[in-house]
């Protein structure tokens, strides 16, 4: 969980999601068992271990405190009236970062199939050992006699069947809904050589006949799970970390009841229809109507705007706006998880349904490769009746043909690239949603970025203007009293210095006070000077020149250094923002970018990814915004930083935790190094199913033969798969 | 050959025992932190009394 240390912490110091659980546990009196889990960031050492579950036990009526270092999560349970907020903040306290958890059910879901896998890849683990042991005299007795032999197979027969068929449930029952779907996939041939070879085996056993195949029938699901297993733990440790960085960022929000009484709830339990008090700092939760208050909103994270934005009562406001300046009624128009702008939404869906439509790497070699084997073994099958063999002797000889070419090897070509893969990004605090992922991101040729929280920094930054250092200094005084963004800006600038007296805020306006004993303004130009609004930051004594503070969304600063890596990568980059003429061009021209479009709004950044697919690119969009989820959803592959909007995060193929543009770079320079492995492995696997075909259809292939080449044939592959550079 | 009638059942009991023990420990949840039982081991008794 390193991956958490150091992440954008909601609110200042995490107040907001500790208060967000005052409203939850803190039932006073109550002796009843409470429990919680809290994402701890930060804890990786023995000692922190220590320290943490110590200093929370010490807590008044705290029962059981265990943190698992390996999830990184602390469950406490405890008793009585201590608030939930007291755990976070005893966390806190201690230096780390703490975050209410909850546990989401695809997550539970797919930790559930992980153990399922385990408990089958054990069980077809022991009964290969087992069948092997009973196999080998077999193989390797000499004059053993018939009645021998056959009480080894029987015994053989005992373990290999039911092991096989517990152990294959999950190959049986996808095989059958894929042939329910009329798609092949690699299930098939897998389903259908396990049932076969115990078949076959079942009745030469019976009849006496030459081989038996159990031991290839488990020691084929016990390789084929390994696949499955490591397939499935990539995509529960995705979901883990997805929900991680979700829980960290958690929103809660205070709700106004009808009595008049403030009660604090999580965001996701906000209704529509309630009314909400947001205060200055705070970020708006879901999408809501503006009541009452004069305030400004930051809509960096919605629209990519960078100037603040004055709201007025009727004003709609969605999630993932900050509030500025002042306190803010609002009235909720959507719950959270439908908290968003209705077109971006649908954007969403038609994203979602694209890519469910994306076929696999190993479900295109399925295509080719179930119907090339099953006519081989017909053929096979044909074959030798029209020369004359037995009706029994040409049906093994089919069945052994589809038992030494079943895609031992191939179903774990692509699953094994994937983890060594998905573990070199997790390296880097890059975190995959899924495989195929890794699969698209290999293959695009044309990255779009968003501009604002994405290329550059998502903080204003003071920019040259008409203004002496003098000015800059006298601004500063009363800027040190704010915690506007631009206030912190112009201190940023300044450094540390004295401080004006007599500040007085006025909302959504600005701020007057005495410097150096002067009266001064500092805040929009219709409150320092009047007159029409104008962009910038203004300051003036009083009766004197006002003065203009220019902001700007400073670039990343290894932006230029990514984009020319991704140009020597061969890619085409182009920037997308929701911002202003200028700034886009100024951004684009500082990072090296020839190609940009500004004002863009979330239909118009689809309808450009849209536009580019049809001229046949393969679109990287990278974007954190809300304005840019429908965009994300609908593009060949695409990442988002790890501050980005839940929205945003969840339409992400993958999220880059650092927020460093480089880390964009390393992930396609991994996924086209993996998506190369997993070319070679299936060219390895299809390779030595060459090889054994006319083994198999000339009646050689013994079950020493299919034992050995089966276990080369995996070996190989998984040493190319951990092939990976660095 | 008798001697296989004792050996055969005797190895799949054995093998059978080295499974309920795996899928104990798997669902008692012994797999769920290796790293924390790696660092607890180092830990001094809290309340040594």
């Amino acid at each position: 969980m390193t991956a958490l240390v150091g992440l954008p912490h909601p609110g200042p110091s995490g107040g907001s999601v500790s208060s967000g659980l005052g409203g939850q546990h803190a039932l006073s009196g109550d002796q009843r068992l409470q429990t919680l889990e809290l994402l701890v960031g930060g804890a990786k050492c023995a000692s922190c271990l220590g320290r943490i579950e110590s200093a929370v036990l010490r807590l008044p009526g705290m029962e059981t405190a265990r943190l698992n270092l390996t999830t990184g999560k602390l469950h406490v349970a405890w008793r009585g009236a201590l608030a939930a907020r007291a755990v976070v903040e005893a966390v806190i306290g201690l230096g780390y970062s703490a975050a209410p958890y909850d546990v989401d059910k695809r997550e539970t879901d797919a930790a559930r199939e992980e153990r399922g896998l385990v408990i089958a890849m054990v069980v077809a683990g022991l009964a290969t050992v087992g069948v092997m042991f009973l196999s080998e005299p077999v193989w390797f007795g000499g004059d053993m006699d018939a009645s021998s032999i056959a009480l080894l197979r029987w015994l053989a027969a005992l373990i290999a069947v039911p092991a096989s068929l517990f152990s294959g449930q999950s190959f049986f029952a996808s095989a059958l809904a894929s042939i329910r779907a009329r798609r092949m996939n690699m299930d098939v041939p897998i389903s259908l050589a396990v049932i076969l070879a115990l078949l076959l085996s079942l009745y030469a056993t019976a009849t006496g006949g030459a081989h038996a195949y159990f031991d290839a029938a488990v020691m084929l699901l016990f390789f084929l799970l390994i696949g499955r297993l490591l397939d499935a733990r990539l995509r529960r440790r995705a979901f883990a970390a997805a929900n991680a960085l979700a829980a960290m960022q958690a929103s809660s929000a205070t709700r106004l009841s009808p009595g008049g009484v403030t009660e604090v709830v999580r965001a996701a339990d906000i209704r529509p229809g309630d009314i909400l008090l947001v205060s200055a700092g705070e970020r708006i939760a879901v999408d809501a109507e503006v009541l009452s208050g004069a305030s400004e909103a930051d809509l960096r994270l919605v629209t990519g705007e960078v100037d603040p934005v004055a709201t007025f009562p009727g004003q709609i406001l969605h999630s993932g706006a900050l509030n500025l300046a002042a306190p803010l009624r609002i009235r909720a128009l959507a719950a959270a998880d439908h908290s968003l702008m209705a077109d971006v939404a649908r954007l969403l869906e038609a994203g979602e349904q694209k890519k469910s439509g994306y076929r696999r790497l190993a479900d295109k070699v399925a295509a080719i490769y179930v119907p090339l084997v099953h006519t081989t073994a017909f053929v096979g099958f044909v074959g030798w009746i029209v020369l004359g063999a037995s009706l029994t002797q040409a049906a093994f000889i089919a069945v052994t043909v589809l038992i030494i070419t079943c895609p031992c090897a191939l179903g774990l070509a692509a699953p094994l690239v994937q983890v060594v893969a998905a573990q070199k990004l997790f390296e880097r605090d890059i975190f995959l949603s899924s495989g195929d992922a890794l699969e698209r991101l290999a293959t695009v040729d044309h990255v779009v970025l968003d501009k604002t929280g994405t290329l550059t920094l998502g903080e204003p930054a003071l920019s040259p203007g008409d203004w002496s250092n003098e000015d800059l200094q006298d601004a500063a005084q009363l800027a040190r009293c704010s915690r506007h963004p631009l206030s912190r800006a112009i201190v940023a600038a300044a450094r540390s210095g004295p401080v004006a007296q007599g500040v007085r805020e006025h909302p959504g306006l600005g701020m007057e006070g005495l410097v150096d004993g002067r009266k001064a303004r500092l805040g929009r130009s219709g409150f320092v000077a009047p007159g029409p609004d104008r962009p910038g930051l203004w300051f003036s004594f009083e009766g004197g020149e006002p003065r203009v503070f220019i902001f700007d969304d400073i670039i990343r600063p290894d932006a230029a250094q990514a984009v020319a890596r991704l140009k020597a990568l061969g890619l085409e980059i182009e920037l997308l923002s929701g911002d202003s003429v200028g700034r886009v061009e100024a951004g684009a021209a500082a990072a090296g970018i020839d190609v940009w479009t500004a004002s863009a709004t979330p239909q118009s950044k689809a309808a450009r990814l849209a536009e580019l697919e049809s001229a046949g690119r393969k679109v990287l969009m990278v974007g954190d915004g809300l304005n840019d989820a429908g965009a994300l959803a609908g593009a060949h592959a695409s990442m988002a930083p790890g501050g980005a909007v839940d929205i945003s995060r969840l339409a992400a193929d993958c999220i880059y935790a650092t927020g460093n543009l480089n880390a964009v770079v390393d992930t396609i320079v991994i996924s086209r190094k993996a998506r190369d492995r997993m070319r070679e492995n299936f060219a390895l696997a299809s390779a030595y199913n060459l090889l054994a075909i006319p083994l198999a259809l000339m009646g050689w292939a013994t079950p020493v033969v299919a034992a050995i080449a089966m276990s080369l044939s995996s070996v190989a592959v998984t040493l190319n798969a951990l092939r990976m550079p660095r | 050959m008798n001697i296989l009638l004792l050996m055969l059942p005797g190895a799949l009991l054995l093998a059978m025992l080295a499974l309920v023990g795996f899928v104990w420990a798997l669902k008692s949840g012994q797999f769920e932190d290796p790293a924390g039982d790696a660092a607890r081991i180092l830990q001094d008794e809290e309340r040594p009394g």
